[in-house]
């Protein structure tokens, strides 16, 4: 099975984006180079905006993650309660 | 107090069709083939744009609010990195010759892409689609504001960037750049919507802007690198909107299989050649070493390739046909390309070098198949002629592959030791190529190449004089005339790094990182 990933700039705001990712895949792998934070997931990577709220203890808009994204792979599949990348392979 | 305030009571999905498809209308004063003249004659078939949709769902009004964001959070950055003379922190003197080829090579195409995806909006009939590709537009033109701005801090104190427009133009070795950037711009809007979206930004643009940025971070230059992540944060966009026309234009028709894979195949090859320069960036310009071009090509290149194309075998698509010779380039391309503009480095307006002991021995580290056997050796000759005051410098005009105009460096796949040469004719006339995969692309459209500006022609057929120069007077000196006529300053934005200005101002002003205090 083929790894999905999402890199994001690696600071205070992607923290709890990292932190949801985290929580909500339990087989996601961080790894952090200077500047950025990568997340590789065998398959599949759901973000949850519940998750995410839950950390920041104030309502967020998924599209937000926009911001600090640097770059990732897979099928995207978005709508207003969660951003899953995924191979059908 | 709390309450909680109700989004609009749209869902994205819904939003996104209201402002995308939902704008479509049949245009009646004029017929729809005349509105869009340009979007069958490339032979792509397509049934039903509706089935085209932006997985991401972003409308033009969430698109600028998110924009404006990212902007003001950059320029932030931008402004206090020039405020506290972020360019003292930078790691050494040598990294900023990485800024002058990266806004000589890459900004410019940064613009000609904002150009090509302007007119894709104009070419096609899908509203969603076009929607995207305007949105792309404005990203690259952001882009080229973007680099322009931040490197425009580094132009105040250091040669080597002031006439880069001048020099995309006219330089010999920018001419790779250039010649990709308008053979997209002179194809039709599918092949710049396949061959950009997909080829390049979806398989070759994550080891510049993802891998290479972090190595710029490591060397201090926080400004590049917001400008680098927050480009690349668009081009997921771009990458997305190309991997979904690949799929969308799949399924829309069988006559279109052909067509994109042989896009396909062209554009990842061009794009890798143009890669070229990433990878010298990521093994010798970034003096403080973070990951080699290698290990970037496996992460970002290698790995999230073979997924994807394991994803569209379903679709009857298969690997481009470059994409073994590419991957087993990894081990080779950065130090051939490193050998070659060091032997011209009077030619180019930046700096050349031979790498420190350390730095030859992360290379050989790095590299145990390829850097101690073929490569090691010629640099560290060099090193020595330097030292007895016989710095290498190559007279001769070199031969340009006349699909991705790079000079005839690269060698035979398994090889570090046969140079790769193809020839082929055309209307009577022999044309010279690096490597099959050019050779291919020019057969295949080969009105379109034989027409192609190159710089070795021109200089040989002394077009690149100022006006007055004369050829075969005393004491003419070609390499000197064709640098006047392309605006280097001879001196100053050429040369070795050792005793440049650059260097000595550097040195001078105090500015850099102590290499022992600067391990992570």
């Amino acid at each position: 099975m083929s790894n999905v990933f999402i890199a994001f700039q690696s600071n205070e705001d992607s923290r709890p984006l990292v932190d949801a990712i985290v929580a909500d895949n339990p087989e996601a792998q961080v790894v952090y180079s200077p500047g950025l934070v990568k997340i590789d997931a065998p398959g599949r990577l759901v973000i949850k905006r519940e998750t995410i709220e839950e950390q920041i203890g104030r309502p967020y808009d998924l599209q937000q993650l926009h911001i600090n994204l640097v770059t990732l792979s897979g099928n995207i599949d978005e709508d207003d309660d969660q951003f899953t990348l995924s191979w059908k392979h | 107090m709390d309450k909680r305030v109700e989004k609009n009571k749209h869902t994205l999905h819904d939003l996104y069709a209201a402002m995308t498809h939902d704008l479509h209308w049949e245009t009646t004063y004029q017929p729809m083939d005349k509105v869009f003249p340009h979007d069958r004659y490339e032979g792509i078939k397509v049934h039903d744009w509706e089935k085209w949709q932006d997985p991401f769902r972003l409308t033009s009004d969430a698109y600028w609010k998110f924009q404006g964001e990212k902007e003001k959070r950059l320029y932030a950055v931008v402004d206090a990195f020039a405020q506290n003379n972020g360019q003292l922190g930078v790691s050494d003197g040598r990294y900023v010759n990485l800024l002058k080829l990266f806004i000589q090579a890459i900004t410019p195409n940064e613009y000609y892409a904002h150009r090509s995806f302007a007119q894709v909006g104009r070419s096609l009939r899908g509203d969603a689609l076009r929607i995207a590709t305007q949105m792309k537009s404005a990203d690259e033109l952001r882009h080229f504001q973007n680099q322009t701005h931040a490197i425009s801090n580094f132009n105040k104190y250091f040669n080597g960037m002031h006439h880069a427009p001048q020099w995309f133009d006219h330089a010999w070795y920018l001419s790779v750049s250039k010649s990709f950037a308008e053979d997209a711009f002179s194809a039709g809007p599918f092949e710049r919507l396949i061959g950009l979206s997909f080829g390049f930004d979806d398989l070759l643009t994550r080891p510049l802007f993802a891998s290479l940025m972090s190595a710029v971070a490591h060397n201090g230059d926080l400004s590049a690198v917001s400008v680098g992540f927050t480009a690349q944060s668009d081009t997921s966009r771009h990458m997305t909107m190309g991997q979904e026309a690949v799929k969308f234009l799949l399924q829309q028709d069988a006559a279109n299989l052909t067509i994109i894979q042989r896009w396909i195949d062209k554009w990842f090859w061009r794009s890798y050649r143009l890669m070229t320069f990433a990878a010298m960036m990521q093994d010798y310009m970034v003096p403080k070493r973070m990951m080699s071009w290698k290990e970037g090509w496996d992460m970002f290149v290698q790995k999230p390739g073979e997924a994807l194309f394991a994803e569209l075998a379903q679709l009857g698509l298969r690997k481009p046909k470059g994409w073994e010779q590419a991957c087993d380039g990894k081990h080779h391309i950065s130090h051939q390309a490193w050998n070659a503009y060091y032997g011209f480095g009077h030619t180019l307006a930046f700096h050349t070098w031979v790498p420190e002991i350390a730095e030859l021995d992360w290379l050989s580290q790095k590299y145990p198949d390829s850097f101690d056997r073929w490569y090691r050796p010629r640099l560290e000759h060099y090193a020595q002629l330097h030292a007895a005051g016989q710095r290498l410098n190559n007279q001769s005009v070199p031969m340009q592959c006349q699909t991705c105009q790079f000079p005839l460096i690269f060698t035979e796949q398994g090889s570090g030791r046969w140079t790769a040469y193809r020839e082929t004719q055309h209307a009577g006339e022999t044309f010279h190529f690096c490597s099959d995969h050019c050779e291919e692309i020019f057969s295949n459209e080969p009105e379109k190449y034989s027409q192609a500006n190159l710089a070795s022609h021109q200089i040989l057929q002394g077009q690149c004089y100022n006006a007055g120069v004369q050829e075969n007077t005393a004491g003419f000196d070609r390499q000197a005339a064709v640098l006047d006529f392309c605006q280097i300053v001879q001196g100053h934005d050429n040369g070795d790094f050792k005793n440049s200005e650059d260097a000595l101002n550097f040195e001078n002003w105090g500015a850099g990182q102590d290499p022992q205090e600067a391990q992570l």
